[in-house]
């Protein structure tokens, strides 16, 4: 390139360049363009002196002002914890009957419950508190060991079956593997409880697991099989199972008994805690 | 060895000084002063415009008890825009981008009919420019006063002239950006707030970076704004055709152009005596007898120096008019401009413009100042209760935009046997009235219980109706009851 030629229109010299006979002006850029470019360099080094900015071996510059968004953000938290402190005591202090009378710890009591269920909750009795088969669904009206608040806060604190020295506890036995009745007798007693909340069952059987029930299963269950909070004997007589209501899921249960866990939350959750979640889950639309 | 001639090689060094000019330097606009009836319109449009700036954040507009009473405020901290008799929540952005729209549309419009009557009269680059140019004359002095102290060396008198001047324009920055703030602050209050430090932080930086580019762009950098930052000389190209009006040199009356003498012959030359007045004016530093220009802003103040060289001389008025790109090529001296307002284009834009103001108005004038919004549970779908019923759960989520609480009745249409409660605060309410306070959204959680038998096929449609106690005013949503298949 040995001659740098001029556009006969602009008269502006070109690049050398061409695609398709259409040549690249080498127009110059404006001064201020250059300017911005210096003053950039300038701020960029007051960014340097000023803020967090060059990786070091094991550390990195500070910047004078010394700014850390890990700082700011611990800042922010510990402003927010310092704003729901009082929050956090009523909370403590207050009797859970009376929480949903004060909109704002209500509120407060809501939501953390919310989060906290969502935390340590949900793996067993699912993200909408739906349960299955053996968990317990937490939206319905139907209570193994109380759906008062007071109920759900000491069943939430202490377990059931745990390993805590306050914890709820009740037995179903085991009546096949115990050998405490015959095989005839269990489909028996199933075909009778049964008989208790459906229609055109085999009656003959149903009257012959009466007799059996009344010896065996009113001592927790009652004698109108409505079951009893204190000892988590569930009502036969409702819509509710919570392990399954058909034939061979009862039979299996009276066979086999039935002992499942809940743990205790003491040790693991804060005082505080418990009270949310035990708030929030009695604010699903069936707590009593 | 042969003693052969050494020849000239033709070479030219590349990176000679002059070939290295990599960044071009800014030459200085030292427009003149232009008198006549364009410049006299252009005073008209800069005093309206920069008094809409001024004084919109002072008018007031009562609103009643708890709104503010300021008529147009956009409102931050509490998340609403006022527009005299409108009043917008976040959620109602949509008419922003209306209003986005709208102008855009007017502005495609105007380009179509008047070519780049916007960026010559009422941008307001355009509008604080001239005011800049205005003080520039009043302290340095026209055209061939400030080219001469720009020429000469420092001296007391010229320190004295620019320090006055780049003082003035500061002060006219600092008025720009402390006006801008009060759009967003009840303004009396926030004037005191300004003056006695306690308007805050982002109130400050916002009024020194306002002041900040109101300088640079009105002071410094002028007609690089237009030409180099600005995207709309480029777009514009788009609704500019052969019927768009703009600042046009009739060339086919001009050439071949050259000096005249008074006593000189008329006949075989054009009508432009080469006096260059139409450059001395142009602040974008063009020369307008070159043909449109990416740059030119169509201000015409070319029009009012050349009209009044036509008139020294004795000539008809018009050798640069506003007229079509159809119109340059007339030779005639006195013509009368024919422009065909009403074409395809306009008529497109005309129609658009028209529909999305009606479809913006309509929805405006309709605006609820109550809104429901009803979600159903999906987690769980819903609840079997113990004796059998099919319960699930609904959020009724209820928008009062009036200033004052108000009272509303839920009801639960469309499901035989059913029972509707309300648990709020924890509490069973099933007469299922809530209050809303005033300018607020309160959240509701319904509980609609009904028998299996009644939801046929695992859902049924139900409707959710919201009534306001006082004004009788309803909104209802269709939601759907879901059980076991």
């Amino acid at each position: 390139m040995s001659e740098v030629e001029k556009d006969e229109v602009s008269g502006t010299d070109t690049t050398g360049h061409e695609w398709d006979g259409i040549k690249e002006l080498d127009t110059p850029m404006p001064r201020w363009w250059l300017w911005s470019w210096y003053i950039s360099i300038v701020w960029a080094i007051g960014y340097w002196i000023v803020m967090p900015a060059w990786p070091l071996v094991s550390d990195y510059t500070k910047g004078v002002i010394g700014y850390s968004s890990r700082a700011e953000f611990h800042a922010e938290m510990s402003e927010v914890e310092a704003g729901r402190a009082h929050l956090i005591k009523a909370l403590g202090d207050a009797e859970l009957g009376e929480v949903k009378a004060n909109a704002e710890l209500y509120q407060f009591a809501l939501s953390g419950g919310r989060s906290n269920y969502a935390v340590n909750c949900s793996q067993c009795h699912g993200s909408g508190a739906q349960g299955s088969a053996g968990f317990p669904n937490l939206n319905d009206d139907e209570w193994l060991w109380g759906g008062s608040i007071d109920d759900i806060y000491q069943t939430v604190k202490y377990g059931i079956r745990s390993d805590h020295d306050e914890t709820r506890t009740g037995e179903m036995p085991a009546f096949i593997r115990d050998e405490i009745l015959e095989k005839d007798q269990v489909r028996d007693v199933a075909e009778y409880v049964l008989s208790l909340s459906q229609d055109g069952r085999d009656t003959k059987a149903a009257e012959r697991g009466k007799e059996v029930f009344a010896e065996e299963c009113t001592a927790c269950h009652g004698d109108d099989a409505t079951g009893s909070t204190e000892l988590g004997a569930p009502n036969l007589k409702d819509a509710i199972w919570f392990y399954g209501g058909d034939k061979d899921t009862i039979v299996k249960t009276i066979s086999n008994g039935r002992a499942n866990v809940m743990p205790s939350w003491t040790d693991r959750l804060d005082d505080t805690v418990v009270r949310q979640i035990s708030l929030y889950i009695h604010s699903l639309g069936g707590g009593q | 060895m042969v003693n052969s001639p050494i020849e000239k090689i033709d070479v030219h060094p590349v990176n000679k000084k002059e070939n290295r000019a990599l960044f071009a330097k800014r030459k200085k606009i030292q427009p003149k002063r232009a008198t006549g009836d364009f410049r006299k319109l252009k005073w008209i449009i800069m005093g309206i415009t920069l008094a809409i700036y001024y004084v919109t954040p002072w008018i007031r507009w009562d609103r009643g008890l708890g709104a503010p009473d300021q008529a147009v405020l956009i409102d931050f901290a509490h998340n609403r825009f006022y527009f005299f008799f409108i009043e917008l929540w976040p959620q109602e952005v949509y008419y922003i981008t209306g209003i986005l729209i709208v102008s855009a549309l007017a502005l495609f419009l105007v380009t179509s009919l008047f070519g780049r009557a916007w960026c010559g009269y009422s941008c307001p680059q355009t509008v604080w420019t001239d005011l800049f140019i205005f003080v520039e004359r009043a302290i340095e002095g026209d055209r061939n006063a400030r080219l001469k102290l720009d020429k000469a060396g420092m001296s007391v008198s010229k320190l004295f002239k620019r320090i006055i001047k780049h003082s003035l324009w500061i002060v006219i920055g600092l008025l720009t950006g402390g006006a801008w703030v009060f759009y967003f602050a009840d303004a009396p209050t926030f004037l005191v707030e300004v003056f006695t430090g306690e308007a805050g932080t982002v109130a400050y930086s916002t009024i020194a970076i306002l002041t900040t580019t109101t300088y640079v762009f009105g002071g410094l950098m002028r007609e690089q704004v237009c030409t180099y930052m600005c995207p709309w000389p480029r777009i514009q190209g788009a609704m500019i055709d052969e019927e768009s009006l703009s600042v046009t040199y009739h060339g086919a009356r001009g050439e071949p152009r050259g000096p005249h003498k008074k006593a000189d012959s008329w006949d075989d030359r054009g009508h432009c005596i080469d006096c260059n007045q139409c450059v001395a004016v142009c602040p974008m530093g063009i020369d307008i007898r070159d043909g449109s220009q990416l740059e030119c802003i169509t201000c015409a103040l070319c029009i009012d120096a050349c009209d009044e060289v036509m008139e020294k001389i004795g000539l008809p008025k018009g050798l640069i008019s506003y007229d079509t790109y159809a119109g340059r090529e007339d030779p005639s001296p006195i013509k009368k401009l024919e422009v065909r307002f009403i074409r395809p284009r306009t008529i497109a834009y005309g129609v658009l413009l028209t529909i999305v103001g009606s479809i913006m108005l309509v929805t405006l004038l309709n605006r609820s100042i109550l809104d429901v919004n009803v979600i159903r549970d999906r987690n769980p779908l819903y609840v079997k209760l113990a004796d059998g019923m099919i319960r699930n759960g609904y959020t009724v989520k209820i928008l009062n935009k009036i200033h004052e609480t108000r009272r509303y009745q839920i009801t639960v249409e469309g499901i035989d046997g059913s029972r509707s409660w309300l648990q709020s605060e924890g509490a069973q309410m099933s007469d299922l009235i809530v209050p809303v306070p005033g300018d607020a959204l309160s959240s509701f959680k319904l509980f609609v219980t009904a028998p299996p038998k009644a939801i046929e096929g695992g859902s049924t449609d139900i409707k959710i109706i919201v009534k306001d106690l006082v004004s009788s005013l309803v909104e209802e949503q269709t939601t759907t009851l879901k059980g076991p298949n």
